[in-house]
């Protein structure tokens, strides 16, 4: 008999609490490898507290979480290996070169042959004429390229991503996520995407959880979703949800 | 951006670069992040990201060296006027004077080397970046205590080189008690920098003011420029609990009768090493509550 893989995340019952304020509620879900899996919810939903203690950036009041195998509480490091996270709203040192940082992270990632693995980046995300360029004085677009770029370096198993296109413009978000769904299909990594992007969603991510007030108040495929909310896109389904709309549907 | 790009529609703006199937997670391999050569990569990861800056920026290199030339130059002059005028041995009161400034000045630049790169870090809003990568907290003190060492020689050095041109003052003459001398120096900056950094962890950079004047603060106390009988008698206790204190009683028995104290020397080395252990605890302490209360994710300002 074969084995089921281990899942790349499993979540258990997690919560955190800071004081007074529950910031993630009881929160238990599963992403299986290979999957893209959307995490949606509006400002506060607890979708970026989430992604913090699926990195170990955050410990969490109680829960258990296991990232390819590993107990985040007892062996995060040998996940973080594997993963890699990218958002716009986290810069990279803006006084280093874009290669440069590139090598800072080949380092701390362990990455062999870094140099070979930076060019080949530069090549797929066009990165080349930027790579002597100071972090901190390319364009929204640019600097969303190079995060992806920092995120791949050590071709992570598990990708998270928060808000990927945001202050994008539709051309370059465009590219953005088609690059993405290429690469997540060549290359087999595990995607959790936070955005609040739906129409991104739908296009990415073959399931979703849905969030609000720190817990997961539905979950599905997107055309799940649509069918049970009968609604036409997910941007109506993210609105029924957080206006409290879906006693009225049910 | 590619003219494919600009052309719009899915099959044209297809990225250029898209990743081929055989060059995705199966292509180069990733090294094994557990083992010995990877924690020293990842040391020298975060090194690089620092030395990168001073590469580029003459006035980063030139502020490394700057604060220890001027004090020598005041010391200097100043400790060679009044040997004269009080007509003492000139050699030895500004052998003294001139080493407790070079000797002191180790401990402030090992301090901020330290902790000033760590700040770096928190300027940059970089500490999410590099606490998601495998490099473990004693990697990233194993980084700054380098980046303290090679900032400590760029800032030391020119002035140890400068009271020889200027003053004919050679610090070497010490004998090879010196490096034990700057040694513990070094290991004191460490440990006050290491409880600034806990500082900073738990306070963000509105900490950064004390972390710039705790070292300095300390030098009235840590008997540099004048023996512990010079002090009160009810203040003597808490100035030998400073390893610096014990460093320049030394340093004044070698350059003013040309003897090793040894029974110092042991006195600074022990109570470094309580202070190191008591400043790791602090440090660890307050780096596990980072991660309960989120600091990690937004430290800044």
């Amino acid at each position: 008999m074969v084995s089921a893989p281990q899942p790349a995340i499993h979540v258990e019952s997690l919560t955190k609490r800071y004081r007074e304020t529950l910031a993630v509620n009881d929160v238990s879900f599963t992403v299986r490898r290979g999957e893209t899996v959307g995490l949606l919810g509006g400002n506060g939903a607890g979708k970026t507290t989430t992604i913090a203690m699926l990195l170990g950036l955050l410990m969490p009041t109680s829960g258990r979480i296991v990232v390819l195998g590993h107990d985040m509480a007892k062996d995060r490091f040998a996940a973080l290996a594997q993963m890699n996270f990218s958002s716009p709203y986290v810069a990279l040192p803006q006084k280093l070169t874009v290669v440069e940082n590139l090598r800072v992270y080949a380092h701390l990632y362990n990455v062999r042959h870094a140099e070979r693995r930076i060019r080949q980046l530069a090549d797929e995300l066009e990165l080349q004429n930027l790579l002597d360029r100071p972090a901190g004085r390319l364009s929204a677009g640019q600097k969303t390229r190079v995060a992806l770029a920092k995120s791949l370096i050590n071709r992570p198993e598990l990708l998270l991503l928060d808000d990927p296109t945001s202050s994008l413009d539709p051309d370059t978000g465009d590219w953005v996520r088609t690059w993405l769904e290429h690469y997540r299909a060549e290359s087999g990594c595990t995607v959790l995407l936070a955005s609040h992007n739906m129409a991104e969603v739908e296009r990415l991510c073959s399931h979703v959880l849905m969030m609000k007030a720190g817990r997961i108040v539905d979950r599905g495929t997107p055309d799940e979703l649509l069918a049970r909310y009968n609604r036409v896109d997910l941007e109506e389904v993210f609105l029924d949800i957080a206006r409290d709309r879906q006693a009225e549907i049910a | 951006m590619t003219a494919s790009r600009k052309a719009g529609g899915f099959a044209t703006s297809t990225p250029t670069g898209v990743p081929p199937a055989s060059r995705a997670l199966r292509g180069t391999p990733v090294g094994d992040a557990t083992r010995g050569p990877a924690s020293a990569r990842r040391i020298w990861g975060l090194m690089y990201r620092h030395l990168t800056l001073y590469r580029r920026s003459w006035p980063r290199l030139v502020d490394l060296a700057y604060w220890p030339i001027l004090q020598m130059t005041i010391w200097g002059f100043t400790s060679r006027y009044f040997a004269q005028r009080v007509g003492s041995d000139v050699t030895v009161t500004v052998g003294v004077l001139l080493g407790g400034v070079l000797l002191w000045e180790t401990v402030l630049r090992s301090h901020l080397g330290f902790a000033a790169t760590f700040l770096e870090e928190v300027w940059s809003r970089n500490l999410g970046h590099i606490f998601i990568s495998p490099l473990r907290p004693w990697e990233m003190l194993a980084a700054l205590v380098a980046m303290s060492i090679i900032r400590t020689a760029c800032g030391v050095l020119p002035a140890a080189v400068l009271a020889g041109l200027l003053y004919h003052f050679n610090i070497l003459s010490v004998g090879p008690v010196l490096a034990l001398f700057m040694l513990n120096l070094m290991i004191m900056g460490w440990w006050i920098a290491l409880a600034c950094t806990s500082l900073i962890l738990s306070q963000g950079g509105g900490a950064e003011a004390l972390v710039w004047s705790l070292a300095a603060g300390l030098a009235p106390f840590a008997a540099v420029y004048y023996p512990v009988a010079a002090m009160p008698h009810w203040l003597q206790p808490f100035v030998l609990a400073l390893p610096a204190a014990h460093v320049f009683e030394g340093l004044r028995a070698a350059i003013g009768h040309g003897i090793i104290r040894w029974d110092h020397l042991a006195w600074a080395a022990g109570l470094n090493a309580l202070w190191t252990a008591a400043s790791l605890l602090l440090f660890w302490k307050q780096f596990q509550a980072s991660r309960r209360n989120g600091a990690l994710m937004n430290i800044g300002e």
